[in-house]
């Protein structure tokens, strides 16, 4: 006689994700028969619109993509342009765009970690409750988070969608003295980057590798934000103008992001592949920091995803700190662009992953035709892996509460950014 | 309106999402430790990114961000509006459709159709529209992102029973105050800020650019006049088109502004 149980659980159980979902598991005779990882995002058709606008407006439009990470559009955004106008902005501009940059992982890191991942990992409802708890904790992660703010608007005049941002450059040096009272908040914060990373290496952590291929962005001689060749940790090695031919972008059917595969199968981008891929390039300072923590990468836990992210916030800061103790105020802080017709690349790491952005533009400048490959996409096939490893090791015969948390726990690993509706995850498991 | 601050001990606030960016719920959770202060002042009953999830919950202010572009959004609206004494929207998509309201002169469907490989899989309206073109709006934040400033006000003064005042004049007024070179007379750049409302801190203008009208209009705006002068720089008609036709191109002034232009390139 068989027996056959079909559970529908509609909770809403993935706050703190961006976007709306829904996970559908169908158990038969205690294997997963299918995992279904829905997104209903709300297409806002950004790639059609940015058609026909003129290359000056490419930076403000595409920032309104993502609010959390619009630094990360407009740096693909400005480097796919200015290949195709063949300009070179030059010292200056590249060192501040990778403090601009700087400033988004911490923002973006202290937020995910702090009101978005902790309160979960520790059962509260929310950053207020957890507030309660761990005081220090809570206002060190939002003085983290806030020096991250103040970076992005030393550069941008605000932290969401910053304006100081042009093709050539940025609009406006900040003046030497903002520098200098800035350099000393950084610093101020070293300590509590510091504290964050060995609280975070001591976590209660799941202990579950699986094996999956990484995926970054390397450049000789710096940890990666802004420049680079795509590589994995199973020996790809592009240029970014190739990556349509080894990545590519397809629509599940049972949802509206679309899914992006790396030779057909999922692999990982984000800060955890970022290290296992670069984690030769941090400064001895940090390297000798994450010794005494015994951190070590490659790791292929995507639980300490978190450690990955407190560790990439420390080297933020770190960074941060040697561009602002250089800083000088240029003559001019852009080169002016004379704009051709042409085809052009950029591929930066936004604080979730790689952001693949190609533009075709015609002799005035104005866009042809654009791509954008946000690193959510890119997870998405990889969450699904996850999800079905990791439950069927948690192991199935748990009631679905528990599978519901243990599932909620995966997935907010990736912080995925699915730009984005309201966040809900229904859970839905069919056992037969 | 208003006196939300009698209503119960501590009033009840949601935070609800349509389409959008999530930008401006940053205006909440960049707060730093303020954030904390706000949550002792008032119950947070549903917000999602931030935790709290009870979305069908009877609130004095429901805060919406984004605009609508489903067919369950349309139900979604309104609901909130149902369980909401206050309804305040705020930024430019739940104001004035957003950017993504670009859409609502193309093809949608096309669109759709160039994009996803299954278009059929995804409900979606052919158009982004305000909230307020569904439900009664009690009041209005504008902004690409909103500051954080807006919504700590707006709250404060709700908790002290009193109705918040709307700042309707121009981005110039506040460049004037702050003493900036005038990029459009000076600069001789085509600064959206004579037509566009104050309430972003005249940052464009801060940093020498033109300001590309991420508050929205300004009350009794005169974008012909605006038009002309851009003309008398050279811009081409579609190019003045486009300056209207952004962050907020579907609020109507701006929307018949930016279909003006357009007009004129074919007299």
């Amino acid at each position: 006689m068989t027996k056959r149980r079909d559970i529908s659980i509609k909770v809403p159980v993935l706050a703190r994700v961006e976007g709306e979902g829904a996970l559908d598991i169908e158990v038969r005779d205690g294997k997963i028969e299918e995992l279904k990882l829905r997104i209903f995002e709300p297409p806002r058709l950004f790639e059609k619109f940015l058609e026909g606008r003129s290359y000056g407006e490419v930076a403000d439009i595409v920032a309104r993509i993502c609010g959390i990470c619009p630094v990360a559009y407009q740096m693909s955004a400005v480097h796919a342009i200015e290949q195709v106008f063949e300009c070179d902005p030059g010292p200056w501009v590249r060192e501040m765009r990778r403090l601009l940059y700087c400033g988004e992982w911490l923002e973006s890191h202290g937020l995910h970690v702090h009101l978005l991942a902790l309160p979960d990992f520790f059962g509260f409802n929310s950053v207020a409750e957890m507030a309660k708890k761990f005081p220090d904790e809570v206002k060190r992660g939002l003085a983290l988070q806030g020096i991250g703010n103040e970076i992005v608007r030393f550069l941008g005049g605000r932290s969401v969608h910053p304006v100081g941002v042009r093709i050539g450059g940025f609009y406006k040096a900040p003046a030497a003295a903002e520098a200098v009272a800035l350099v000393e908040k950084v610093r101020q914060q070293l300590k509590h980057a510091e504290a964050l990373l060995r609280w975070s290496a001591a976590l209660d952590l799941p202990d579950s590798s699986q094996e999956f291929v990484s995926v970054s962005t390397r450049h000789t001689d710096e940890y990666p934000m802004n420049e680079g060749h795509i590589v994995s940790d199973a020996g790809l090695d592009l240029s970014i103008d190739k990556f349509e031919s080894h990545f590519k972008e397809q629509q599940a059917p049972h949802s509206t992001a679309l899914h992006c595969h790396l030779d057909g199968r999922p692999y990982l981008v984000g800060p955890l592949a970022r290290l296992n891929l670069n984690h030769d390039l941090l400064p001895d300072a940090v390297k000798s920091l994450l010794r005494d923590c015994g951190i070590a990468f490659p790791n292929q836990n995507m639980f300490h995803s978190i450690i990955a992210r407190s560790v990439e916030i420390y080297y933020g800061l770190f960074e941060a700190a040697r561009i602002l103790e250089n800083y000088i105020v240029p003559d001019l802080p852009y080169v002016d662009v004379s704009p051709k017709a042409g085809i052009g690349f950029g591929c930066t790491e936004a604080p979730r992953g790689l952001l693949w952005h190609r533009y075709e533009l015609d002799a005035d400048g104005r866009i042809v035709q654009a791509t954008i490959v946000p690193p959510t996409s890119q997870n998405q096939a990889r969450i699904e892996e996850d999800l079905h490893n990791e439950l069927l090791t948690f192991g199935l015969e748990h009631d679905d509460a528990a599978l519901r948390l243990r599932a909620e726990m995966v997935i907010r690993n990736y912080d995925p950014c699915i730009s984005c509706s309201t966040h809900f995850l229904d859970l839905r498991i069919k056992r037969s | 309106m208003i006196k939300v601050a009698n209503t119960s001990a501590k009033p009840k606030i949601a935070v609800h999402k349509f389409s959008s960016c999530d930008g401006c719920q940053l205006a909440l959770l960049n707060l730093g430790e303020p954030l904390l202060t706000l949550a002792n002042l008032v119950d947070i009953i549903h917000f999602a990114e931030a935790g709290p999830v009870e979305p069908d919950a009877k609130v004095d202010i429901a805060f919406v961000e984004g605009s609508i572009t489903t067919p369950d959004e349309l139900h979604r609206i309104q609901r909130v509006r149902a369980n909401s004494r206050y309804l305040i929207t705020i930024g430019a998509c739940a104001t004035a459709g957003g950017i993504q309201a670009l859409r609502n002169n193309a093809n949608a469907s096309d669109w759709m159709a160039a994009i996803y490989a299954q278009p059929d899989f995804i409900e979606t309206l052919d158009t982004s529209t305000a909230i307020a073109e569904h439900v009664r709006v009690d009041f209005e934040l504008w902004g690409c992102p909103i500051s954080s400033q807006q919504i700590v006000a707006v709250v404060r003064v709700l908790l002290f029973g009193v109705a918040p005042l709307q700042e309707h004049d121009s981005l110039c007024l506040e460049c004037k105050r702050q003493g900036n070179v005038c990029v459009l007379v000076t600069g001789q750049k085509p600064c959206m800020g004579p037509v566009t409302q104050t309430g972003c801190g005249a940052l464009c203008p801060k940093f020498g650019r033109a300001c590309y009208a991420c508050y929205g209009p300004k009350e009794n705006a005169n974008p012909d006049s605006l038009s002309e002068r851009f003309q008398g720089f050279g811009l081409l008609p579609d190019e003045i088109a486009d300056k209207f036709l952004l962050i907020n191109n579907a609020a109507p002034v701006f929307a018949a502004a930016g279909q003006k232009a357009k007009e004129n390139k074919h007299d």
